[in-house]
């Protein structure tokens, strides 16, 4: 069994020990331990029927803890602890799991690490180093995320916006340590499209599948940024931007347009253009004015300038960027770059400097001082 | 025995070598730069020896808190203060030559022209936790 494989099994196995009348909290604590024990005895010793020794160890284990729990309190061991006779309903609440885990009442980041744990099957260690936090603050903020929504039910319908938005902050945190949360991202909203058929979450599978194309060309050999319009688009996956563009498509034809079917639809532009020169600006520019209607965000309204300066001209763009606020992130690298574009190259570089100091991580800072130095040096040529 | 190296922009002894912001550099003065500081942690994972470091924004504030039930208050940020911190490494090696061994090679990392910066790093011990055997 490949560790993918078995963390597919995860929120069903948890469902099963939840019907039988296990509590939330302790059912997903009973099935992370099984789970941490088929990671160590697995290996050497696979088991016939991975989700029934799962099943088996999990109930066990939640059985020992709720008699330990039980007797210190000087309670009876009561029958509720027992399995139920009989077999339990084949249904799988992996959809409730979804709800559960991306509760409106938890902050992002506690629904985060619930979603990767509860859904995803991921070990609180590969959490903690997934997001650079020591594991004994992962499993705190797991613990109070779980007793936050105790009082939730698995059958209370729940708020499909905050699954989406919690996948896609998945998506976005990107690679690092040894859990690819990229490709987990991917694979939960796949999961979720099967489950719950709306043209939005088509649309944020779409969008993943198309940014996720790219992500070979997005990184130098050095670890360096590579911005869209320097890529090496013959290192595209096309198999995934056809997979993409077909979702994107059949979501479109339903008529019910939101924020990630329009940033999917821009997406697919990008990934359509052979070249940077061949993108074709014009209709970007339309998805933006679609986007604003539906978010109206200060960073849609950003991206939209640096869209204009492409299709109208650097003029245009900058005309646009005038309206924003300067303090919005990535606001004076637009400006550096249309500045460029404009010819004024000692405006564009000092532009460039002042981005750097304001990026928000260490690869942005670094291809931001690049770029002041390049435009730098081609002032200084002209001087 | 765990260091700290702090890499500050501004303050400690007057500069050695006096050097333009690294924005003026050339691209490629750039890249040498940035791949020594990339190299040379990724040698002391290596080694053992590394244990983490992380850059700072140069912009912050200060804050402190004011009387009860109100909100914190906060001062800055300042344009010219007379410190300031880029970030940190911390190493944990086995002594403090070693640790000056290794925060005088990071403070030769190449500037403009391919030269070592000679840039100052201010090296502090970091306490560690209670011993067990004290006598």
């Amino acid at each position: 069994v490949n560790e993918s494989l078995l963390r597919e099994l995860i929120p069903a196995v948890i469902g099963v020990l939840v019907r039988r009348g296990a509590d939330f909290a302790s059912a997903e604590d009973a099935v992370q331990d099984a789970l941490v024990r088929s990671l160590d005895t697995w290996p050497d010793d696979p088991p016939r029927d991975a989700k029934g020794w799962l099943i088996t160890v999990a109930w066990r284990r939640y059985l020992d803890q709720t008699r330990a729990e039980t007797a210190r309190r000087q309670r009876e061991v009561a029958d509720h602890v027992e399995p139920p006779a009989g077999t339990v309903p084949d249904t799988d609440d992996t959809l409730a799991l979804y709800f559960l885990c991306a509760h409106p009442s938890l902050s992002p980041s506690s629904a985060v690490a619930l979603t990767l744990r509860a859904v995803g099957g991921l070990t609180t260690r590969q959490i903690a180093t997934a997001y650079l936090v020591p594991e004994a603050t992962m499993a705190q903020r797991i613990s109070r995320a779980k007793r936050r929504v105790a009082g939730a039910s698995l059958s209370s319908p729940g708020d499909l916006d905050t699954v989406l938005r919690v996948l896609y902050l998945v998506f976005n945190e990107g690679y690092s340590g040894d859990v690819d949360l990229a490709a987990e991202a991917i694979r939960l909203t796949r999961q979720l499209q099967s489950m719950a058929d709306e043209p939005e979450v088509a649309g944020l599978l779409a969008l993943m599948l198309l940014h996720h194309a790219r992500r070979a060309s997005r990184t130098g050999p050095d670890g360096r940024l590579v911005p869209l319009s320097k890529q090496d688009r013959s290192r595209w996956d096309t198999t995934l931007i056809a997979e993409g563009v077909a979702i994107l498509q059949g979501a479109l034809a339903r008529d019910r347009l939101g924020e990630y079917q329009a940033q999917a639809a821009i997406a697919a532009l990008h990934a359509d253009a052979r070249s940077a020169a061949e993108t074709d600006w014009v209709q970007i520019v339309e998805w933006y004015d679609e986007l604003l209607r539906l978010t109206d965000s200060p960073v849609v309204r950003l991206n939209r300038a640096v869209a204009v300066g492409e299709a109208d001209g650097p003029q245009a763009g900058l005309a646009e960027l005038a309206d924003l606020d300067p303090c919005l992130p990535r606001h004076r690298a637009a400006a550096a770059y249309l500045h460029e574009r404009a010819g004024d190259l000692e405006l564009s570089a000092q532009l460039y400097a002042e981005a750097a100091r304001a990026a928000s991580n260490l690869a942005e800072r670094d291809h931001l001082t690049r770029q002041a130095a390049r435009v730098h040096a081609l002032w200084s040529g002209t001087q | 025995m765990k260091y700290l190296m702090l890499k500050h922009y501004r303050g400690g002894p007057t500069p050695a070598v006096d050097y333009a912001p690294m924005d003026q550099w050339t691209p490629q003065e750039v890249d040498a730069h940035i791949k020594y500081m990339n190299d040379f942690a990724a040698r002391l994972q290596e080694t053992g020896e590394f244990v983490d470091s992380q850059a700072l924004a140069p912009e912050g504030t200060f804050v402190r808190s004011d009387s009860e039930g109100r909100q914190p208050v906060t001062d800055g940020p300042f344009a010219e203060t007379k410190d300031l911190i880029a970030g940190w490494m911390i190493i944990d090696v086995d002594n403090w030559d070693r640790a000056v061994e290794l925060a005088g090679e990071l403070s030769a990392a190449p500037g403009p022209g391919g030269k070592p910066l000679h840039e100052w790093l201010e090296l502090r011990p970091i306490l560690s936790g209670h011993q067990t055997i004290t006598e």
